[in-house]
């Protein structure tokens, strides 16, 4: 069984609105290399490798406390496997 | 005496929360078997040594569900509120745009339904509390999607035709037996392939392609109820999706033998899936005043990037492959829209949908779309349907379809390469012959000849004498049309509303 050594892409689609803002500014600080898709309603966020949400950067952005299960609020899609789900950090990358 | 100082309540983590309010909650039978409480779960085949092994990845609890799905619902209804209120309706791009509405409101709420049922039964059925709590989250998200689609439909029900009689029509009539027959057939498989037909296939592989790109063109297009469901659902379906990969997993990683079954599973399920969606690319390439991107690109962005080029080098680790047949739809990329459409448009007289002829501005588009492919199509039909339509007629096939007997699509799709020449294919079991548009079609018939040979095919059952008689009129009563519902948009009862309502508008300054 082969397992595939280079990063390919991971990614999610988000409702693009206010009440999500400071999340993908979040996202965009604090992954590099993210490449950014807007479509109508919504914007796609990709990137090889691993694509990583802090609780902390949101919270930054926010001004509010931001509980990582919000993020359902706001996801419309997404490529890749949740490796990480925990209160303070979501990772979204694959597995083999 | 000293009081201790009072330490703050430490909370759980998410991990410990999840793990106290799901698996915790499990216990071992003790007075009956295992087997008698799930009595379900052996039968196809599928072996598994440890059910504890089933994880949610969203650590969802039942306390925030709720909570998440309440500001979901609040945030949603205010839409539909405020869409209503204001006339909404009238902010369309155009009344056209309903068509492609229609063809999803008509097919889709039924079956959300159907997998509320069946995710339920799971939630009773499945042997580990990690699979239990996550098909009873999806259980009700599936009731809450069919309530909100109904009652986006039922707002522009009082606008439109082509919405009153949905839930009878998704029993009788003919395009509606494609998405009819899908559910069904998932519906009536055991629990671990309904897992790897609606979880896995149809959910993680394929629903992007259904919502993403179509409800975003709802809003490019003015339909805000349809993008705000269409996105609200789609919140759900992540975990829906994290439910379907987490499946295929858990199956794989129990043992070395499921392997092929689930294999042959993934084969048959992309397949369905996959001429199950073809209807909406017909409805995002024409039926769309305003597009975000065409079929063509959404499956390459959606599928080919995503599924192909990413879970399927991670699912190679376990020894899956990518789904048989796969070559066959990549093939069909360029042609599946126009073939699509012009079956629509041949037949939209016994439908409760209207289509038209693409005008300038849609041919225009379809040209740089498709360079290719379009150019046959518009010298090859759409060039003659416009004769017939200056010579003050419209053209309708008059004939009834064959069907697929697997899709139940009418046979209009093409040999692989060759989109001039119509693909059929046929078996013969127990002495009946069958038709088939497709390998792909043809392979799942004969895996399984015994179920497929039950198809209801409104076509045969027509012929049968069993929808209401030999005639259109005959027919189209029995389905519950009524004039206005289907045939050419042009002229039709929607258009003339659409001017009169536009007509009557103050002009702008």
């Amino acid at each position: 069984m082969s397992v595939s050594a280079e990063p390919r892409p991971v990614g999610v689609d988000l409702q693009e609105n206010e009440e999500n803002r400071a999340l993908v500014e979040a996202i965009e600080a604090d992954n590099e290399d993210l490449n950014i898709r807007h479509m109508p309603g919504m914007i796609r966020l990709t990137k090889n490798g691993r694509l990583v949400i802090n609780q902390a950067s949101v919270e930054a952005r926010l001004g509010r406390p931001w509980e990582t299960h919000e993020f359902q609020l706001a996801i419309i899609s997404y490529f890749g496997e949740f490796v990480e789900w925990d209160d303070d950090q979501i990772v979204i990358a694959w597995n083999h | 005496m000293t009081v201790p100082a009072q330490k703050p309540v430490r909370k759980l983590s998410m991990k410990q929360r999840y793990s106290a309010l799901t698996h915790d909650l499990d216990w071992t039978p003790t007075y009956v078997t295992e087997e008698q409480v799930f009595p379900h779960t052996t039968f196809e085949g599928i072996k598994v040594h440890d059910w504890s092994k089933w994880d949610d990845p969203f650590r969802l609890t039942v306390e925030a569900y709720n909570k998440y799905q309440a500001e979901k619902d609040r945030r949603l209804y205010a839409v539909l509120d405020g869409f209503a209120q204001s006339q909404g309706q009238l902010g369309l791009t155009d009344a056209r745009y309903m068509n492609a509405m229609k063809i999803f409101l008509q097919g889709i709420p039924i079956h959300e339904y159907d997998a509320h049922r069946n995710f339920a039964y799971l939630a009773r059925y499945a042997n580990g509390p990690g699979a239990r709590f996550a098909a009873l989250c999806q259980s009700l998200d599936e009731l809450r999607h069919a309530q909100t689609e109904i009652h986006t439909l039922s707002h522009y029900n009082k606008h439109f035709d082509g919405m009153h009689d949905w839930h009878k029509w998704s029993d009788r009539v003919w395009y509606l037996s494609v998405p009819k027959s899908f559910f069904e057939d998932a519906l009536t498989a055991g629990p671990f392939e309904w897992l790897i037909a609606i979880g896995f296939s149809f959910e993680y592989l394929l629903t992007n392609l259904l919502f993403v790109p179509f409800m975003s063109g709802a809003a490019f297009n003015g339909d805000l109820p349809t993008m705000t469901f269409g996105f609200s659902a789609q919140s759900d379906e992540s975990r829906h999706m994290t439910l379907g990969l987490e499946a295929i997993k858990f199956m794989l990683e129990q043992d070395e033998d499921n392997l092929p079954i689930v294999q042959d599973w993934l084969d048959k399920w992309f397949w369905r899936g996959y001429r199950l969606i073809s209807l909406v690319a017909g409805m995002m390439d024409y039926m769309l005043p305003k597009r975000v991107m065409s079929w063509k690109e959404a499956f390459e962005l959606y599928f080919e990037e995503q599924m192909l080029g990413g879970l399927f080098k991670d699912l190679e680790y376990y020894g899956i492959k990518p789904p048989r047949h796969v070559d066959w739809a990549i093939g069909e990329k360029e042609i599946l829209s126009h073939q699509v459409y012009w079956i629509l448009y041949q037949y939209s007289h016994a439908a409760a949908f209207s289509t038209t002829i693409p005008d300038a501005e849609d041919q225009a588009w379809l040209e740089q779309a498709y360079p290719e492919t379009w150019p046959v199509y518009r010298d090859t039909v759409w060039n003659k349907a416009q004769r017939v339509m200056d010579e003050g007629g419209r053209y309708f096939n008059p004939g009834l379809p064959q069907l697929c007997t697997v899709c139940q699509i009418p046979m209009g799709f093409t040999e692989p390469g060759d989109p001039l020449t119509q693909c059929q294919r046929q078996s013969v079991y127990e002495g009946e012959r069958y038709d088939f548009c497709s390998d792909g079609c043809q392979w799942i018939f004969d895996r399984e000849p015994v179920k497929y040979r039950q198809s209801w095919l409104p076509v045969h059952q027509i012929f049968q004498g069993n929808c209401g008689g030999p005639t259109l009129p005959d027919v189209a009563a029995w389905y519950g049309l009524q004039p206005g519902d289907g045939a050419e948009y042009l002229g039709s009862p929607d258009h003339q509303n659409w001017l009169a309502w536009h007509g009557q508008a103050p002009q702008e300054g």
